[in-house]
């Protein structure tokens, strides 16, 4: 199996992800240059945290305009598996990919720890492993990940079940109190309406190895391959 | 030329020295040259006859003093080397927070990675005023979201540090920024030019007329009036060009071809292009006209000095040039020949096919002016002297001293500052920010790093030389505390004017010190830098830091996976205090608070009996006898006893006998004293291990689950508090002072 990783200038958890992802997971990585656009023989692109063109302008926003995001964009639409982490996440907003934006924390800083994600929906490609209403343990580190959309589109998405993980207490308990950063509903993850392109804030490739404390992460990797397999 | 001019740059009696070393007078070019090149900062022209005290040796370390950063060796039969440095960035920190931080994070990276080097992790030792003064909490803060912006942006991961408050840094704090990365053995790269003929590459950023004399800034002390002023001065850094310098770099070292790489820090394209060819006993000319300028009309003297950041200077085997350009034009990087490598040793510049200056290397380099400052005792020395603690009065509720402990800044936990730094990016760190010391993974092997940043500059104050001695023992202990072998040592020398006698005197005595303990405790100093002038003229007179000799501690763990906390695991465990107390509160949190001042004469240490200690306590982990091992410092046993507490909010219960006056033995800051807790059933074999290997070892109550801290002396109680409330109280009282609320 070959999991696609674009490395933007800037990108800086690729190789994180790209270590979990050989090491742990045993699978294959092709690191895709933000100008490359062929994406031929592979099985699912995550794109990685990190500060994309510095962030400048905005998070995420000079990546979408990078022909390797084109390239992806063409890949969600036919169907392929594409997981946005963090930076990630708000370079599938930026690009359409995923409904809503990204506003600064509440806090106005950049907060590293972890948090405990209450998993919505277990019937996503990046999410089977799971049960659903499950609690796990996974970091966040970011400046803006406080989540917003119209509330035409929230309605929409809690509708449809594309909220996959909520910031929560340690019990499950979803309330302002368990909300790092401000995000409507504490939404930490989406997907799009097909199932098939979902991003998160938290950084799952940093709770894949008992080592740093956490293994809650890996499950998602390996519901990817499971659905892959599956396919 | 204008001696008001040549007094800008050098001393009256400096430029007579170079007019004799040149045959001729200088013109303005090779002026600045010389005043950047012959800065305390550059040439450590003050501290250089004293720094040669300090040990510098040991089988594992791979390259010492005088290159960009030092190198130890971490697995040996894998190759894999640490390379590390801690450097000052006080002066441009204090000007604009923001930048001079993160330009301070910034420059340490490039001297990590200029090495082949892959930056792994970041630290950073900060000392701030008291915080009611809201000119303080600007520059804490700022100085914070400056670490913040840079090191989140690069990817490197911000693992610790030490965040220290007193009032001696009310008009100048200081910032020491420490990166340490992973090299192989055999892809270290050197900043020694070679190879007549060789062209000179630039890389990186546009050069501005930012920074200009930096190197001379650091080398002053300020007048409040000139703040605003050199507010110019200061660079302002682009992380995201520096993360991508960083991987253009490494990749650009995968080929072949470059021979030297450094990167353009204090005094630019000077002291990159001098110290380069002075290390490889060779020359180079430079055209200054191929520099890329962000500004127009920028003149040689300008381009020269600038302090523009993310800037490289590499020299590679002529006709690889094209080849090793490539790598960094496709990083979208500033890549060209503006020179080559020449036989005779000087350096040449040329502006548009016009010579502008000429300099003999040596002349910049080993012809700098050292000066052996005179130095005396300062006499608050004698006056502290015939101090007696116990005129201090006895506290009649124990519980309120523990809180106030607690929550001043300088105990309270740091949680605020290290949730705002990425301290996990790269998956390499394993024991997170607030046990003793950070420790780091290294993929590929089974070992660890571990690092520490430490210096009581109190105890510096009052007594220079056992504070010296302290400042890396504390550093290297709390690296112990994680089960590993402190190795070697980082320092960044921050004190006031060398050219005041009694400062000189706390430098040398502090310096002594420090030579000490690296000998003893085999911590060779590898790398490190000197930061003089931290003094402010203010309304009451001249004011100098106290001496801040920051130690950055590196240690290996033989076995990642039997690293260890700071922090209690399972109630039931036994608690055995490590050493023996004395009750000396000098220089202690405590006698601050209560007395609003420091006196006496410090605290003081036994070097051989720390080594004893610190062996002793690595084996005990490397056999996994013991659970946790937390070294007893500032706020003394109380605080530490509390600090183990919190991760779990398990409760504790002590009770001591020693003839001590009980809030001295409780808040008193006696070294090479460590708390360590055991399960019970290996409790015998515990005290037998350290009673053979010398070390006392007392029992002196149990982790409980009632999460209740609970201290007793001689059958009195004198401390129950809840755990938990402490834990609250502890974690929130750095913000609440930051943002003024008390």
């Amino acid at each position: 199996m070959v999991f696609g990783i674009p490395v933007y200038p800037g990108s800086n958890c690729d190789r994180d992800v790209g270590w979990v992802i050989e090491k742990v997971l045993g699978q294959k990585v092709r690191y895709l240059w933000h100008r490359e656009t062929d994406l031929s023989g592979i099985d699912c692109i995550v794109i990685p945290g990190g500060f994309s063109y510095g962030d400048y302008l905005r998070a995420g926003a000079m990546a979408k305009l990078s022909p390797v995001t084109e390239s992806i964009c063409d890949f969600a639409e036919r169907g392929g598996l594409v997981m946005g982490i963090c930076n990630g996440f708000q370079i599938l907003l930026e690009a359409g990919l995923l409904p809503g934006a990204m506003l600064p924390n509440k806090t106005l800083s950049f907060i590293c720890k972890f948090v405990n994600l209450r998993v919505e929906n277990n019937k996503t490609p990046f999410t089977s492993l799971y049960k659903k209403g499950e609690v796990v343990s996974i970091p966040i580190a970011h400046a803006e990940g406080n989540y917003t959309c119209p509330p035409e589109t929230l309605r929409e998405i809690e509708e449809n079940g594309q909220v996959v993980v909520r910031y929560s207490s340690p019990d499950g308990e979803v309330s302002e109190e368990f909300n790092p950063n401000g995000s409507l509903n504490n939404i930490a993850g989406i997907c799009n309406k097909k199932g098939n392109v979902f991003g998160l804030m938290p950084h799952p490739e940093r709770a894949s190895e008992a080592i740093l404390g956490s293994t809650d992460g890996l499950k998602m990797f390996q519901s990817i391959v499971q659905s892959l397999l599956k396919a | 030329m204008d001696r008001k001019v040549i007094e800008q740059h050098v001393t009256w009696e400096e430029y007579q020295k170079i007019v004799k070393l040149l045959g001729r007078e200088p013109n303005l070019v090779e002026l600045g040259i010389f005043s950047a090149m012959w800065s305390e900062h550059c040439s450590y022209k003050s501290s250089r006859p004293h720094l040669k005290k300090f040990p510098t040796e040991a089988p594992w370390v791979v390259q010492g003093p005088g290159e960009n950063a030092g190198i130890i060796e971490v697995d040996e039969e894998k190759g894999i080397c640490a390379a590390f440095k801690v450097e000052s960035h006080n002066h441009p920190s204090f000007i604009e927070p923001f930048h001079g931080a993160a330009t301070g994070v910034g420059g340490i990276l490039r001297d990590v990675f200029t090495m082949g080097a892959r930056p792994v992790a970041c630290m950073d030792s900060l000392r701030f005023g008291e915080l009611n003064d809201p000119k303080m909490r600007y520059v804490a803060k700022g100085v914070v979201s400056g670490i913040s912006h840079y090191g989140n942006c690069v990817g490197v991961p911000t693992v610790g540090g030490e965040v220290y408050f007193d009032s001696c840094y009310q008009t100048n704090p200081l910032v020491n920024a420490f990166a340490l990365g992973i090299v192989k053995k055999d892809k270290i790269f050197y900043a020694r030019a070679a190879g007549v003929g060789n062209p000179v590459i630039y890389v990186g950023a546009k050069t501005g007329r930012d920074g200009i004399h930096g190197a001379t800034m650091a080398s002053e002390e300020f007048s409040s009036e000139e703040e605003v002023e050199k507010k110019v001065n200061v660079q302002v850094g682009d992380p995201f060009m520096e993360k991508l310098l960083i991987e253009a770099c490494l990749e650009a070292m995968e080929k072949e071809g470059i021979v030297a790489i450094q990167d353009m820090g204090a005094a630019g394209l000077t002291s990159s292009s001098v110290e380069m060819a002075s290390r490889g006993g060779v020359g180079v000319v430079l055209y200054l006209d191929k520099v890329p300028t962000r500004e127009e009309g920028m003149t040689p003297y300008e381009i020269m000095l600038s302090e523009s950041q993310e800037r490289m200077l590499v020299v590679c085997e002529k006709g690889k040039e094209e080849e090793i350009m490539e790598v960094f034009r496709r990083w979208e990087l500033d890549a060209c020949v503006i020179g080559e490598v020449i036989e005779e040793p000087v350096l040449r510049l040329y502006w548009h096919g016009e010579k502008v200056a000429e300099l003999p290397v040596k002349a910049l380099t080993d012809e700098a002016p050292v000066y052996y400052r005179p130095f005396r005792i300062p006499s608050y020395i004698k006056e502290n002297e015939s101090y007696d603690q116990n005129s201090i009065p006895e506290p009649e509720d124990y519980n309120q001293v523990v809180k106030d402990l607690l929550t001043s800044p300088t105990i309270a936990s740091k949680r605020w500052i290290w949730e705002q730094y990425d301290h996990m990016v790269q998956i390499n760190t394993v024991v997170y920010p607030g046990s003793d010391a950070a420790v780091l993974r290294v993929k590929e092997s089974r070992r660890g790093i571990a690092i520490s940043s430490d210096c009581n500059s109190r105890y510096c104050y009052l007594n220079p030389y056992e504070g010296g001695k302290i400042a890396v023992a504390e550093a290297a202990r709390n690296v112990a505390c994680s089960g590993a072998v402190p190795r070697a040592i980082t320092d960044c020398l921050n004190f006031g004017s060398p050219e005041d006698p009694e400062i000189m005197w706390q430098f040398v005595k502090a310096t002594d010190g420090m030579a000490d303990a690296c000998s003893v405790l085999e911590t060779p100093v590898v790398s490190g830098n000197v930061s003089f002038y931290n003094e402010t003229v203010t309304e009451e007179g001249k004011r100098a830091v106290y001496p801040t000799p920051t130690v950055v501690c590196v240690g290996v763990l033989k076995d990642v996976e039997k690293r260890m906390t700071s922090f209690f695991k399972d109630s039931g465990d036994l608690l055995i205090l490590l050493g023996e107390s004395r009750g000396n509160v000098s220089g202690s949190e405590y006698q601050k608070l209560v007395t609003g001042d420091i006196a006496g004469r410090g605290q003081e240490i036994d070097l051989r009996f720390e080594k004893t200690l610190q062996r002793a306590l690595v084996e005990s982990i490397e056999a996994g006898l013991i659970k946790h091992a937390h070294d007893v410092s500032e706020g003394g046993i109380a605080v530490n006893l509390f600090e183990s507490s919190f991760e779990r909010e398990l409760g504790f219960r002590v009770e001591f006998d020693d003839e001590i006056r009980s809030d001295f033995l409780l808040f008193g800051e006696d070294q090479s004293r460590v708390v360590i807790s055991v399960s019970p059933e290996k409790l015998e074999d515990v005290l037998k291990f350290f009673e053979e290997r010398t070390v006392p070892a007392k029992v002196i109550g149990k982790v409980t689950d009632d999460g209740r801290g609970v201290i007793l002396h001689k059958g009195k109680e004198l401390v129950n508090l809840s755990v938990s409330e402490m834990k609250r109280l502890y974690e929130t009282a750095l913000e609440k002072k930051l943002s003024g609320e008390c």
